[in-house]
């Protein structure tokens, strides 16, 4: 339990400013620590790993990290994540994405990624809004939530993150908080050691855009939420339909093994290479 | 594992780093923290700490260190695993 | 299927954009991602037979065209050489990356097979209306490199010079063809190995913390690491310090934006190619490229029989705009003609460059239709 944060501050870019740019209580800071403890346990080297982002807050994580990092275009990180592990699956690629990001902007890269199964792990910060412009609707802002753009409360339905990336084809589906930070650990770890495409969804609470409008008094109340409204995946099944539907599951949904696209790419290099050689 | 004795850390919080969401002070299951005039977290009661890692896990901003006492605080050579 | 001892040339009766895949795997392009569009398709399709045959290489068929150009430029950084194929509505949803690549100097080549337009326009005519786009599509102040070719073998010719402009200068470069040169086949010579100097990005040699990956440089272009081989850095579309990191320091951003200018900007004389075809006399000029360039030598070709001085410049390349041979042969002419495939793009720049030198006429086509050697031929004799 002990040296987590000088363990995290080994992984940093010393020459950032710090502390970071997010707002007070934004859970991004935690996604970033428990993605460098899990790469860590992972005994990865910092050489090894491609951290992708997209824009949005969470797309200003990756200047703070010292791996291979790239800051990429709104919606567009698993493309570029896509090439880069294509063009060298030896590469650990992570891409790392918001909800607006990720399911909006970018849904239809997401729904591609997940469909040819590329060997990306993708990282979506779930925080119901979009921040950084100010606490406008996403993809994921709930049914009567208010925002700058639903002044009125929202009219729309939510994704599902856990489903549509399922659906999808993903090889790997898991939800977890920045609450349960032992639990992401564990998630973010296995997902980027499973082959083929692994999806996380983050809950990352933004008070600054999204709680102080909807009730919340501060982020710790956020956080409060986020420990008394989620529950295991394994004891939410067990849950009555009335009560499944007001709470949310948290684990792991889909740990599918098939190799990712790039292994299969190769292995149809080698074939043909076979099949032409004797001659 | 016996029961787990407290006061058994050394905790530092780098006020410079500390934003004051309060979320290691509303957390912690030992009442060990607290924030300051300045809004920032300070360490009240040090000798509660059961050295559970809450704090420093749930840290947006890694401004809290939390490292069992007698234990050498920096990590050695071989964990920094850049090639 | 290559024999070692060969000393003659391979002939094949291709189209342009087969040509163009043989001058990519030529330029040592190991990775292709596209969306399938006409009239372009050929190049995609060709590839993924190619690119897995190869030792390296790697073709993905990606969602759309945004997403082409992402995963090419992933694999850029990674270290590829990498190409992407397409037209107009296509080439339209690529202007994000292409700035993108422009702002982070990813080298990447696309090649945009032009048709008819606006929007969905004349998908199986051609047309040469992405000049401009070609220039000014995306957003922001940007230096670019586009070519053209107007034959089958200059496909094959100008596609290994694009690679080499994009790793030389780590810039994109866009290759316009236009639906005739893309689908008329004809014979065309590969070049023996060896036959044509192939460039590669100059990656850093210091010590990795020593590194400065946007650092100034006497050439202006810094050299580019792979990803994964030590060099960690930052990759950002926002303007960025010479460590790669935003920035939003005046002195800061001064520099980077004027350094990308600067790194095309003094290699001009070895960015800007033109064939010339009889213009040391010609009396009457005139400016064309691609398909609409063989039209304009055959009717040069054409009015020297009849009597008349006129000469051709090509423009190979056309933009950074060949502005020392236009103004040359404006000076030397009383006429210059521009004629192309759209409502006056070129004729622009060409006006731009030397309305007060010489008088410039255009001719413009959109009806789908190539413009001919008479049509040329009429406007030359009519001076």
């Amino acid at each position: 339990m002990s040296d987590v944060t000088e363990l995290i501050h080994q992984y940093l870019r010393h020459n950032k400013k710090f502390p970071h740019v997010f707002c007070p209580g934004c859970g991004h800071g935690i996604v970033l620590g428990s993605l460098i403890r899990s790469v860590h346990e992972l005994a990865l080297s910092k050489d090894e790993v491609v951290l992708v982002a997209g824009i949005g807050c969470s797309g200003r994580i990756a200047v703070y990290v010292d791996f291979n990092t790239v800051h990429t275009t709104h919606g567009r990180a698993l493309t570029f994540a896509t090439g880069i592990k294509m063009a060298n699956p030896d590469l650990k690629v992570i891409a790392l994405m918001g909800d607006g990001d990720a399911f909006s902007i970018g849904g239809n890269h997401l729904i591609h990624a997940a469909r040819r199964n590329i060997g990306v792990t993708a990282l979506v910060l779930n925080n119901s809004i979009y921040g950084m412009t100010g606490g406008q609707s996403s993809a994921t802002t709930p049914k009567g939530a208010v925002s700058q753009t639903a002044p009125f409360g929202h009219l729309e339905k939510s994704f599902d993150l856990v489903k549509l990336a399922s659906a999808a084809g993903a090889n790997g589906v898991s939800r977890g908080t920045v609450f349960h930070v032992n639990m992401l650990d564990r998630l973010i770890a296995e997902a980027v050691s499973r082959p083929g495409f692994n999806l996380v969804e983050i809950m990352s609470p933004c008070f600054t855009q999204y709680g102080r409008k909807n009730k919340f008094k501060s982020a710790v109340d956020m956080f409060k939420w986020l420990k008394t409204e989620t529950s295991p995946l394994e004891s939410w099944e067990q849950l009555p339909p009335e009560e499944k539907a007001k709470r949310l599951p948290i684990g792991t949904f889909l740990a599918g093994q098939e190799p990712g696209l790039e292994v299969l790419y190769g292995n149809l290099r080698d074939d043909l290479a076979a099949k032409e050689q004797p001659r | 594992m016996s029961k787990k004795s407290k006061g058994q850390t050394i905790i530092t919080i780098y006020p410079d780093w500390c934003k004051g969401c309060g979320i290691c002070v509303a957390f912690c299951p030992a009442k060990v923290l607290e924030l300051d005039a300045a809004g920032k977290a300070r360490v009240a009661h040090p000798e509660e700490c059961i050295n559970c890692g809450f704090c420093e896990r749930h840290c947006p901003d890694f401004a809290i260190s939390v490292v069992p006492r007698g234990r050498k605080k920096r990590l050695p050579p071989e964990l920094e695993n850049g090639v | 299927m290559a024999t070692p001892r060969k000393t003659k040339k391979q002939v094949l009766f291709a189209q342009g954009n087969e040509a163009v895949v043989e001058g990519a795997l030529l330029a040592g392009c190991t990775f292709f991602a596209g969306y399938p569009i006409t009239p372009s398709s050929e190049i995609m399709e060709e590839m993924a037979r190619r690119l897995p045959r190869s030792e390296t290489g790697v073709f993905i068929q990606m969602e759309d065209e945004i997403a082409s150009m992402g995963a090419i430029i992933g694999a850029s950084l990674a270290g590829r050489k990498v190409m992407t194929a397409t037209s107009g509505p296509g080439f339209s949803l690529m202007q994000e990356h292409l700035g993108y690549a422009c702002m982070t100097e990813v080298p990447l080549v696309i090649v945009n097979v032009m048709r008819g337009g606006p929007s969905t326009g004349l998908p199986t005519s051609p047309a040469q209306g992405d000049v401009q786009q070609a220039r000014w599509g995306t957003h922001g102040d940007h230096p670019i490199i586009v070519l053209s070719a107007a034959s089958v073998q200059e496909c094959l010719e100008m596609t290994v010079t694009a690679f080499n402009f994009a790793e030389k200068y780590r810039s994109p470069v866009i290759l316009l063809l236009d639906e005739i040169t893309a689908h008329t086949r004809e014979k065309i010579e590969l070049p023996l190995p060896g036959e044509h100097e192939i460039f590669n990005r100059v990656v850093p040699s210091m010590p990795p913390e020593w590194y400065k990956p946007f650092e100034d440089t006497m050439r202006g272009v810094p050299s580019m690491p792979p990803l994964g081989s030590g060099y960690r850095y930052h990759v950002t579309g926002l303007t960025h310090d010479v460590m790669g990191f935003p920035t939003q320091q005046p002195d800061e951003i001064k520099a980077l934006i004027e350094r990308l200018f600067r790194k095309i900007d003094q290699f001009y004389t070895d960015i800007m190619l033109v064939d010339e075809y009889l213009t040391t006399d010609a009396e009457v000029g005139v400016v064309a490229y691609g398909s609409v360039a063989r039209s304009a030598e055959l009717a040069v070709a054409q009015a020297r029989e009849a009597g008349v001085n006129a000469g051709l410049l090509k423009l190979k390349t056309l933009f950074p705009f060949p502005r020392p041979f236009v103004e040359r042969l404006a000076r030397s002419c009383k006429t210059l003609i521009v004629p192309e495939m759209n409502m006056g793009q070129m004729s622009r720049e060409v006006k731009r460059v030397a309305a007060s030198l010489t008088h410039i006429r255009t001719l413009n086509r959109i009806d789908g239709q190539i413009i001919t050697p008479s049509q040329i031929l009429k406007a030359i004799t009519q001076g």
